[in-house]
């Protein structure tokens, strides 16, 4: 069906696209789940309907709310649609040096901002949203890295829609963030399927970006369970950009940065699977499309320069 | 056997400031071992009741060792072993695109 009432009705049912050139082997296929299909463009819009329906059925959110999220990123853009839609007002909290294309979109879709200091990171944008919602305890934080919603809205949507669309599958990939996509999916396809591998690719950053004053101020989102997973990879920039050239130069797919990361950890797998001479259908999922991150330079040039530019950037 | 070991910057007042170390042994377990015996304090900083630290991620040649049997994890001449804090990230995270701190 391609007839919605709304843009929130479009959220979800996205195309699984083969990749017949990357593929390893006519043995050992691709498919890529291409969640820049959704109404703001990135996977998190199935994530920000769900927490935002659950809120409401249980009587937290209710009509004229304040919606409150420490997030600049993918989540924030797509509850702040949501929000628009169903008439909220939404504040998301985030470090103050995040790029102007995030600032933009935010308030393009109506969402207020409190910025939190850069040094902090997203660690201190966590703490900082956690203070506000005591200080307002009217206001609603949705809280995405703890929400069982948004690893529901996999649950009950990416996963069931993988499994219709490819009834072979043997191994599901798929970058580790809040972790949401990867237990919610995760947990669908295992129950239907019990032998297959459920993979994570996380990425792996600059340097700067670990800067933590002590190991305690760690943090492991709340949805994270690792018996879901079978194997969880570290992906570097360097790997991550890679991958992310491939798949627009080979397939044609423009993907953000993360979804290099997430081939290059499907790739992996393929290539064993090849060795071992097992058949696989491994699909991956491309969490956005590569327009947010343009102005990064990081599309062209060398893989060094690449590189540099994405230094001390979240770039997943 | 050498196997190179990547220290995070949070944890390289042990090492002397450096990014990167070497150091021995058939496990993971055992790696740490050796690795404290050169750089006293920094296994501690690492396990915690006898476990990896919740806080704390390995990886052997890029792939998290608590798949692969945690301190049980067999390592090999030639292995990469990078040490990382957990922390929040992803293309949920709060921070996306956040600039190198000055």
């Amino acid at each position: 069906m391609a007839r919605f009432d709304s843009m929130l009705d479009a959220c979800g049912g996205t195309p699984l696209v083969g990749l017949p050139r990357l593929s390893p082997s006519a043995a050992v296929r691709l498919w890529a789940k291409l969640e820049d299909r959704n109404p703001t463009g990135s996977v998190k819009d199935r994530a920000a309907l769900w927490m935002v329906r659950a809120a409401e059925s249980d009587g937290r959110l209710r009509p004229g709310d304040t919606i409150l999220e420490p997030t600049s990123g993918n989540t924030g853009i797509s509850l702040a649609m949501v929000a628009k839609l169903r008439g909220y007002r939404l504040v998301c909290v985030m470090p103050e040096n995040v790029s102007t294309e995030r600032t933009q979109l935010l308030r393009m879709y109506g969402a207020e901002i409190i910025f939190s200091p850069a040094a902090g990171g997203s660690n201190q944008a966590v703490a900082m949203a956690r203070q506000i919602a005591e200080d307002h305890p009217d206001w609603v934080m949705l809280f995405q890295y703890g929400n069982e919603a948004n690893a529901r809205a996999h649950y009950e949507s990416t996963g069931p829609e993988l499994l219709r669309d490819l009834p072979t599958i043997t191994h599901f990939v798929a970058g580790l963030g809040t972790t949401g996509t990867l237990m919610g999916t995760g947990r669908y396809l295992r129950e239907k399927q019990p032998d297959i591998e459920i993979i994570a690719a996380e990425p792996r950053y600059g340097e700067l970006v670990y800067g933590l004053r002590n190991i305690d101020e760690g943090y492991v989102p709340e949805l994270y369970d690792a018996t879901v997973l079978t194997r969880r990879f570290s992906v570097g920039t360097r790997d991550a950009v890679l991958r992310t050239r491939q798949l627009v130069d080979v397939e044609g797919i423009f993907a953000g940065f993360s979804s290099g990361a997430v081939l290059h950890a499907a790739l992996a797998v393929g290539h064993q699977a090849m060795k071992e001479g097992k058949r696989a259908d491994i699909a991956f999922l491309v969490a956005d499309g590569g327009f947010k991150y343009l102005s990064t330079g990081a599309y062209g040039g060398t893989l060094a320069d690449a590189e540099s530019a994405l230094e001390g950037q979240l770039w997943a | 056997m050498a196997i190179e070991v990547r220290i995070p910057t949070i944890l390289r007042s042990y090492t002397g400031g450096e990014k990167a170390v070497t150091a021995s042994g058939d496990t993971l377990a055992d790696l740490l071992t050796d690795l404290d015996a050169r750089h006293p304090g920094l296994r501690d900083r690492l396990i915690k009741d006898g476990s990896l630290h919740r806080f704390v991620n390995v990886y052997v040649n890029d792939e998290d060792v608590r798949f692969l049997g945690s301190l049980d994890a067999k390592l090999a001449d030639g292995d990469h072993v990078t040490i990382l804090p957990a922390v929040a990230g992803g293309s949920g995270g709060a921070g996306a695109f956040t600039k190198p701190r000055s």
